[in-house]
């Protein structure tokens, strides 16, 4: 019975997502109670796989497509971290997009097309080879677009042309790294410290190039510098949906997907001994700063936002390619990290565009005593970005710092100071403008936040503090990393 | 009389009894369809369990004879034929009672399709050569007459051009016949290879690879197809793309593992047009203004990239690329089927089928579009389709032999269908300010169930590509 457990945990969103697609729009109790069951079921079957999983448990199961490539689920301690990310923020989302799109049309092709995300997100960490990675990545892909371009309008249409060329274009570039992949190797599933045996001395010119084409078929997803541009465009769906783009789905596939490629494909010693570790890291460094230093000069809060994610993601890139366990540790827990402060952030921002219809910096002024709630959380977010002690993002700031220490590397001392600094130039103003400053004189008067739309953030809050307070209780997002690093690095 | 014959003679006799009894026309097409259906499901299963048959007509046998042979390709032909026409049927069977004037043309669909099935399934069962030829001359026939059925003034001079061009066609597959006989003294498809080793023989084969390329619209003789298949009623476009294109196809691909393979020249002509067909029709369909050319034109660029993928087969020993090809035909079939009937009601709702025009503000997208952008996703190749898992093997096979100018080609192709489609695709996601509030829903009609089961199939196919996989093993060499 238990072996089945990844499927139902696929199940939960995938199954819904159909029916949700059929019902009448009008029908949004019906709707709402389904999602939110399977949302809950999710949740408690994800926390039953992890427990299963930390005793030691290992689930599998496949379905042979055609000879050598099957669609294989599997539960490892890898995929439970993501697992744990989605479902949680998935249940909060979907009751902060229920406020939120309340009275709004198409609101049965969003909840399906959320659960198709939610679905495909799952698929992706329970894959068990590259295959399997491949097809739910590109689900991914269909079942984001009618989100963003959500709103119908000319420029959201824009934004969702702009989001497909990116993403099938990283697309097309992963599907052919992996095709090339299984014509040399066979079948390539995913095993701690890597399935490629002696390939890569006997063909190392191959091996590099598929690397390459992968990680840049991913790297779009993960934002990395060149390949981030759809990210900032994206910001014209709506809020649950940036949410889910920064936060829950998109660019944490991205980011997955280089872990899976460095860890369970090739294996850290041998993306090292091909010499492609450096590079990557340096490429994740260019992103960190480049996004915070574009980030800088936004005006309009999401799209701030939107270049907060680019250089933040690349924190959890950087771990993966410093070689270095500490490092590892930080970067994998920059994945949680990452997820629960900026969906905070995405949220709170939400808020202020419903209630004030305040969606740009200067507009930001006396904030905190017109919304102190929102605004409150929304600074739990923005000082755990920066890494303030001690919020969840301290915590994988300081184990990417040992990292590089340990690696050999202490540039990335110097990295992470200039990116912290850059992260408090572009993060202190927005605040110091909400508490500090008046409002303006006639301010747009208030629209009720209902409690869907409250709760949310509040409690994302909660969890960044949580996380960084209680780093090192053994079900921490940190606690779980070490138990993966562990696994790695043995 | 076992299923092979049956599969030949059902839907024959039904044609027959369709045609002399035009009130009796929907139910018996209607039986004869299903009772096809059955049949072919029958057969697939028992070559899957038993591997490949061959029956010998009157008990003569080749080469004397003429012979039916059933075998994993040719089930499979037979199974994707059987479920198309079980979808195209139950969008005609199903459609409100047309007004006074096209009442003639519902009940001469059915003798035409039924006898197009016959003469599709007696093609994938033939043996040898000249019964092939003779089952292509009363194909083109049916199919002409499914051209012309909507009896407008374009359909006519469409038919006249396909007409023509099936003639052609014919002719040159004709000669070849001609000459492969009297080089070899015989017509049995055992016999190309033997074609394949003597110089009269190699001009024998390109002969008849010259005429199934006219039948195919293969580039640069493509030029009378997307005509044909844009003026059509929906339904007969949807059979004329999704399978009568796929006749010549099959046969290409036939006489190509039979050994067909080993004339090199006729191997990179076939690949060179496959991709030239494949780039052209992108290209057309990227400009395309009206949905129906849009979709017609993507066949012209499907068809290319099987072509293509068929004249990089280097015989039936080399599994993956020809596995690839077969794979592809059948997920071609099932979305384009589908396409052509979602644009059918797409068009029926919106009273034309302008690209521009899609966004309307009093009409909501409704199941039509759904089925259209799940069959695009098919097309283009994107997982969890049957497309999808036939391009991986392409690329696999072509990886495998360091073909890269052609996995270049696969990709390029690729991108250009995911461009056109997309042109469609997006618009089916209209909303916000492009929708009026009480703007209605297309009203459920069998069109749209027909369409959305068959772009379903493609896409659960995906899925299941073990199932059509394993058939292929049991494939006579």
């Amino acid at each position: 019975m238990t072996e089945l457990l990844p499927l139902a945990i696929l199940m939960t969103s995938l199954g819904i997502a159909p029916v949700i697609l059929a019902l009448p729009d009008g029908w949004s109790r019906l709707r709402t109670a389904l999602n939110l069951t399977a949302a809950g079921m999710k949740l408690a079957l994800v926390a039953w796989l992890s427990w299963a999983v930390a005793g030691g448990a290992e689930f599998g199961l496949s379905l042979e497509i055609a000879p050598g490539l099957a669609l294989a689920l599997k539960a490892d301690a890898l995929s439970v971290l993501f697992l744990a990310l989605s479902s949680v923020l998935w249940l909060l989302t979907t009751i902060y997009a229920v406020g939120y799109l309340e009275g709004g049309t198409d609101r049965s092709r969003f909840f399906g097309f959320f659960s198709l995300c939610v679905a495909s997100t799952v698929g992706i960490a329970m894959a068990a080879n590259l295959f399997t990675f491949v097809v739910f990545f590109e689900l991914l892909t269909l079942a984001t677009w009618p989100l963003v371009v959500h709103r119908g309008s000319a420029e959201a249409h824009r934004a969702g042309r702009i989001y497909l060329v990116y993403t099938l274009g990283g697309g097309l570039a992963l599907t052919l790294g992996a095709v090339w992949l299984y014509a040399l190797a066979g079948e390539v599933p995913f095993l701690p410290r890597g399935v490629l045996g002696d390939l890569p001395q006997t063909d190392p010119l191959a091996v590099t190039a598929i690397f390459v084409l992968l990680i840049a078929g991913v790297g779009v997803k993960a934002a990395l510098v060149p390949l981030h541009g759809w990210l900032p465009v994206s910001m014209v769906a709506p809020a649950p949906v940036s949410a889910l783009l920064h936060a829950v789905a998109v660019v944490k596939s991205g980011a997955f997907g280089i872990m899976r490629i460095v860890y369970d494909v090739y294996g850290v010693e041998t993306v090292e001994a091909l010499g492609l570790a450096l590079p990557l890291a340096a490429l994740a460094g260019v992103t960190i700063l480049y996004g915070s230093i574009r980030a800088l000069r936004q005006d309009d809060l999401k799209t701030r936002l939107a270049y907060s994610t680019v250089s933040q993601v690349s924190y959890i890139t950087l771990g993966v390619a410093l070689v270095s366990p500490v490092a590892a540790v930080g970067g994998l827990a920059h994945l949680i990290h990452q997820g629960i402060m900026k969906i905070t952030l995405f949220l709170a921002a939400g808020n202020f565009a419903e209630a004030r219809g305040v969606k740009t910096v200067s507009a930001m002024d006396g904030m905190g005593r017109l919304m102190p709630g929102a605004t409150l959380a929304f600074t739990v977010g923005a000082f755990g970005m920066i890494g303030v002690p001690p919020l969840a993002g301290f915590v994988s700031k300081w184990y990417l710092g040992a990292g590089g220490l340990d690696a050999g590397q202490p540039a990335v001392i110097a990295l992470l100071a200039g990116s912290s600094l850059l992260n408090a130039a572009y993060f202190l103003p927005i605040l110091h403008r909400a508490w500090f400053r008046d409002p303006p004189e006639g301010a747009v008067p208030k629209r009720r936040i209902g409690w869907m739309l409250a709760l949310p953030p509040a409690v994302t809050a909660a969890l960044v503090v949580a996380a960084g307070l209680l780093a090192n209780a053994p079900f921490s997002p940190l606690g779980w990393t070490r138990f993966i690093v562990s696994l790695e690095y043995l | 009389m076992n299923e092979t014959s049956l599969l030949v003679s059902l839907p024959l006799i039904a044609a027959l009894v369709a045609a002399a009894w035009p009130r009796a026309a929907t139910i018996t097409g209607v039986i004869a369809t299903l009772g096809n259906a059955g049949l072919a499901v029958v057969l697939a299963i028992r070559i899957g369990q038993g591997g490949a048959e061959a029956e010998a007509l009157g008990g003569w046998a080749a080469p004397l004879g003429i012979g039916f042979a059933a075998d994993g390709l040719a089930a499979l032909m037979l199974v994707m034929t059987a479920l198309v026409g079980l979808g195209v049927s139950v969008q005609v069977a199903g459609a409100p009672l047309p007004d006074a004037g096209r009442t003639g043309q519902r009940t001469a669909f059915w003798p035409l399709w039924l006898a197009t099935l016959g003469a599709m399934n007696a093609l994938f069962l033939s043996a040898d050569l000249f019964n092939l030829y003779v089952t292509f001359e009363i194909l083109g026939l049916a199919a002409v007459g499914l051209t012309a059925l909507s009896g407008t003034r374009t359909a006519l001079r469409a038919a006249f051009d396909y007409l023509s061009a099936g003639l052609a066609g014919s002719l040159l597959l004709l000669l070849g016949v001609a000459l492969a006989y009297a080089t070899a003294g015989r017509v049995d498809l055992a016999v190309v290879p033997e074609l394949a080793g003597s110089h009269e023989g190699r001009v024998a084969l390109g002969l008849i690879f010259a005429g199934l390329a006219v039948k195919a619209a293969l580039f640069p003789l493509h030029f009378w197809m997307p005509a044909a298949h844009s003026s059509a009623a929906p339904e007969a476009s949807a059979l004329l793309s999704a399978l009568v294109v796929k006749a010549a196809i099959y046969v290409a691909l036939r006489l190509s593992i039979e050994g067909g393979a080993a004339v090199e020249l006729l191997r990179l002509v076939l690949a060179v047009a496959g991709a030239g067909a494949m780039l052209w029709g992108a290209w057309h369909a990227l400009r395309a203004d009206r949905l129906k050319l849009l979709v017609a034109h993507s066949t012209v660029a499907q068809v290319g990239l099987i072509a293509l993928a068929i004249g990089l087969t280097t015989g039936a020993r080399d599994g993956t690329i020809w596995r690839a090809a077969a794979l592809l035909m059948l997920s071609h079939a099932l979305a384009k089927a589908a396409m052509f009937l979602a644009v059918g009601r797409i068009t029926e709702e919106l009273g034309h089928d302008r690209i521009s025009g899609l966004n309307r503000e009093e009409l909501r997208p409704g199941a039509a579009e759904f089925a259209f952008a799940i069959a695009a996703i098919s097309l283009i190749g994107l997982p969890p389709t049957a497309g999808f898992v036939g391009k991986w093997l392409l690329l696999d096979g072509l990886i495998d032999r360091g073909a890269w100018p052609w996995v270049a080609l696969v990709l390029l192709g690729t991108v250009l269908s995911a461009a056109y489609l997309a042109r469609v695709v997006s618009r089916c996601l209209r909303g916000g300010p492009h929708v009026a509030p009480g703007a209605r829903r297309p009203a459920w009609r069998a069109g749209d169930a027909a369409a959305l089961g068959l772009a379903t199939a493609a896409l659960a196919l995906g899925l299941a590509s073990a199932l059509p996989l394993t058939l292929l093993d049991a494939t006579l060499t």
